[in-house]
């Protein structure tokens, strides 16, 4: 058992996963004597060489194509994009080209790819810095997309997502980055792609994933001293979604809130209320309501807190939905 | 006037080729001849073979075609005028090397064994490549332009992290490919690790309806130069020189030399597919002049020439091609339609609780007209 932050927990899980597989490459601009722009990497290729821990050109859709290509030739690359505004580049390559050929070729190419992406915002940033682009990647078949919000998931999430045979997103909230828990390396960890219960609740269940779990577990005890009590889910997969622990919770609670920092108009609290619906409409006392970014380009860094999901702003929605 | 400089700027470097600047070892008028740096090894038998291999890929070509206009197949983009490019390159490959098509090297296909019911299920609509790479040592086609040499740089990157002794990746992309930022990715990266990879670029002077000159204002060979490998233009209508100087390229990329370029200078006869109409953007000497440069005439010319060719071989040849495109006819009209159904199986390598939902929620439906 350690105490780590997420970002040693996720240095912990890359090191474990190079020892584990030597096939397993890591991909990046300035992973290496840097170890990454947030040091992600630190370390790793002092310890493994250039030949593992590899600095890539300065060309996103380079990295990832390339790393099909290594993935085709049975490597299992880790690629590391600097920041989630920068993705965009690349993305041809991970929509168009890793998330199909498996479909395509009928199952003959594997591509056990993992594009790493620090994400969200709450960090003063300047521009292109502090998106969520989670949809973009959920709407593509092919992908799984899953996002750690603390470190002992960062530690085993990476792990899982890297011997997993499927191209992952994984999606790490930057702005957790030095938040530090425990992490038990002897711990048998849960499937990749289920939900947890976070908190368990009663009135009310809050949906949640990345950096917001931890706002949303701040917003149940506030809530709690209130004399509500407030079940909080963090999804950890985005894609696929465990529908069954989503369900389950909800049942109980009868009331559901997501939160995300994403844009409202079909990210992924859309696609949750449309299949609450669906599955639970003769359950929930109230439909189900979104605390999310806004429908604009982030903004300045100055006024991003009130742009981003907070406890005012989702407690304001716990008292809307308690109120149908 | 316009104020951008417009694609009917006539450079017309078809015209003005300098053969100098051009690796050739059998003219268009079927003479062979010498060239410093490049020589091709082999007998009569060999070209005899070559041959062969290019007027089968012609009888393919045109199998395709027919199966399109006759509606058998959604889409047909025909190499017609590249054979001697495809056949060339694909006589330079050894047993561990590996290839990474576009979309229109029937040819190099066939070379490499794929079946041709195999080539054929995409554009028929009954898959989507569907071949093992692996088998065949031949990647799917690649539609989106240039894509695919991304992925045979990073497959070469792995042949050096194997330590893989005599192996190395040809990349197969066009003109228009040269434009894309992928392509030029390609080349930066594969010049960076130095990786065994050579980027055969099949410049057949259209990019559906654009010349060459509106995607590059220099000869694309010598773009290469700029990347860090070197880069070479070969008359790609000429089979020998296709193979010399393709063999050259991937022996230095096994020996661990880095990558190179190659610029077969050819000329696509036909259309760009079978949606495409060539006559709206290009002119009837242009066809004339290339048709007497053709890949095939040259050699039987040759081979004539030294007596090596008699009637009887091409009689026989003839023969094959008749049983080929009876055996290509077959193999389209034989393409099962897969079930709908198993599209929900082939997403993943571990298929998830929603698409067995949604393949459940599909066969129920269609069990229901049952």
């Amino acid at each position: 058992m350690s105490t780590l932050t997420l970002g040693r927990a996720l240095n912990a899980g890359l090191r474990r996963a190079l020892e584990a597989d030597p096939k397993v490459l890591l991909a990046g601009q300035d992973i290496g004597a840097l170890g990454g722009v947030f040091r992600i990497t630190e370390g790793l290729q002092r310890d493994f060489g250039e030949d593992r821990v590899i600095d890539s050109p300065l060309a996103e859709s380079g990295i990832i194509g390339t790393a099909i290509g290594l993935a085709m030739r049975g490597y299992r690359p880790v690629c590391e994009i600097q920041f989630e505004g920068f993705v965009f580049p690349g993305f041809d390559q991970i929509v168009t080209q890793l998330a199909k050929f498996h479909f395509r070729s009928n199952g003959a190419i594997r591509l056990p790819v993992v594009v790493r992406i620090p994400y969200g915002g709450g960090i003063g940033a300047i521009e292109h810095h502090s998106e969520s682009p989670e949809s973009y990647f959920v709407h593509t078949p092919g992908l799984k997309v899953v996002t750690c919000s603390h470190p002992a998931d960062a530690y085993w999430m990476i792990q899982q997502a890297i011997a997993s045979d499927d191209p992952v997103i994984f999606f790490e909230p930057k702005r957790r980055y030095h938040e530090k828990g425990e992490v038990d390396e002897a711990a048998s960890p849960m499937p990749l792609h289920q939900a947890r219960v976070a908190r368990l609740g009663r009135d009310i269940t809050l949906l949640a994933w990345g950096p917001q779990v931890k706002t949303c577990l701040e917003v149940a005890s506030i809530a709690e001293e209130e004399g509500r009590s407030v079940e909080v889910v963090d999804l950890r997969s985005l894609s696929p979604i465990d529908m069954v622990t989503i369900t389950d919770s909800v049942k109980r609670t009868k009331r559901a809130i997501v939160v995300h920092e994403a844009h409202r108009t079909l990210g992924v609290g859309a696609e949750l209320a449309a299949r609450l619906g669906e599955e639970l409409f003769y359950t929930m006392e109230a439909p189900v309501l979104r605390v999310t970014g806004y429908d604009t380009p982030y903004p300045w860094s100055r006024v991003e807190e009130d742009w981003l999901p907070n406890a005012d702003r989702i407690l304001d929605a716990i008292d809307e939905s308690m109120g149908y | 006037m316009s104020a951008l400089v417009g694609v009917s700027d006539p450079t017309d470097r078809w015209r003005s080729l300098d053969p100098s600047d051009m690796v050739q070892l059998l003219t268009p008028e079927g003479e062979r001849v010498e060239h410093p740096d490049f020589s091709w090894q082999g007998d009569a038998a060999t070209l005899r073979g070559l041959l062969r291999d290019m007027v089968l890929a012609r009888r393919f070509d045109a199998e395709g075609t027919a199966l399109q206009r006759h509606g058998e197949l959604g889409l047909w983009p025909p190499l017609l005028g590249q054979e001697a490019a495809q056949a060339g390159a694909a006589a330079a490959l050894r047993p561990n090397d590996f290839v990474f098509p576009s979309y229109r090297e029937h040819g190099v296909a066939l070379a490499m064994g794929v079946p041709v019911s195999e080539m054929l299920k995409l554009w028929r609509g009954t898959g989507q490549g569907d071949w093992n790479p692996q088998t065949f040592r031949f990647n799917l086609y690649t539609l989106v332009i240039g894509s695919q040499t991304l992925h045979a740089t990073g497959y070469a990157m792995g042949l050096q992290l194997d330590g893989a002794e005599g192996a190395a990746v040809l990349a197969f992309h066009g003109d228009g490919a040269s434009s894309q930022g992928d392509v030029n990715e390609a080349y930066v990266f594969a010049a960076s690790y130095h990786a065994p990879v050579v980027f055969f670029c099949q410049n057949n002077q259209w990019a559906i309806s654009e010349p060459t000159h509106r995607q590059t204002r220099i000869p694309l060979y010598q773009r290469a130069r700029g990347f860090g490998f070197p880069g070479i233009r070969v008359d790609g209508n000429d089979v020998l020189a296709v193979q010399a100087v393709t063999e050259w390229a991937m022996a230095r990329a096994r020996r661990g030399e880095g990558p190179a370029f190659i610029e077969a200078f050819t000329y696509r006869m036909g259309a760009h597919t079978t949606s495409d109409d060539p006559t709206k953007y290009r002119l009837a000497d242009e066809d004339e002049h290339w048709r007497g440069r053709d890949p095939i005439e040259r050699v039987k010319t040759y081979l004539a020439s030294i007596d090596e060719l008699d009637q009887a071989w091409l009689d026989d040849l003839d023969a094959q091609c008749e049983d080929f495109g009876a055996d290509v006819r077959r193999a389209c009209h034989g393409l099962e339609v897969p079930d709908l159904a198993t599209a929900f199986d082939r997403v993943h390598a571990e298929q998830t609780h929603e698409l067995r939902a949604q393949k459940e929620q599909y066969v129920s439906w269609a069990e229901s007209f049952a």
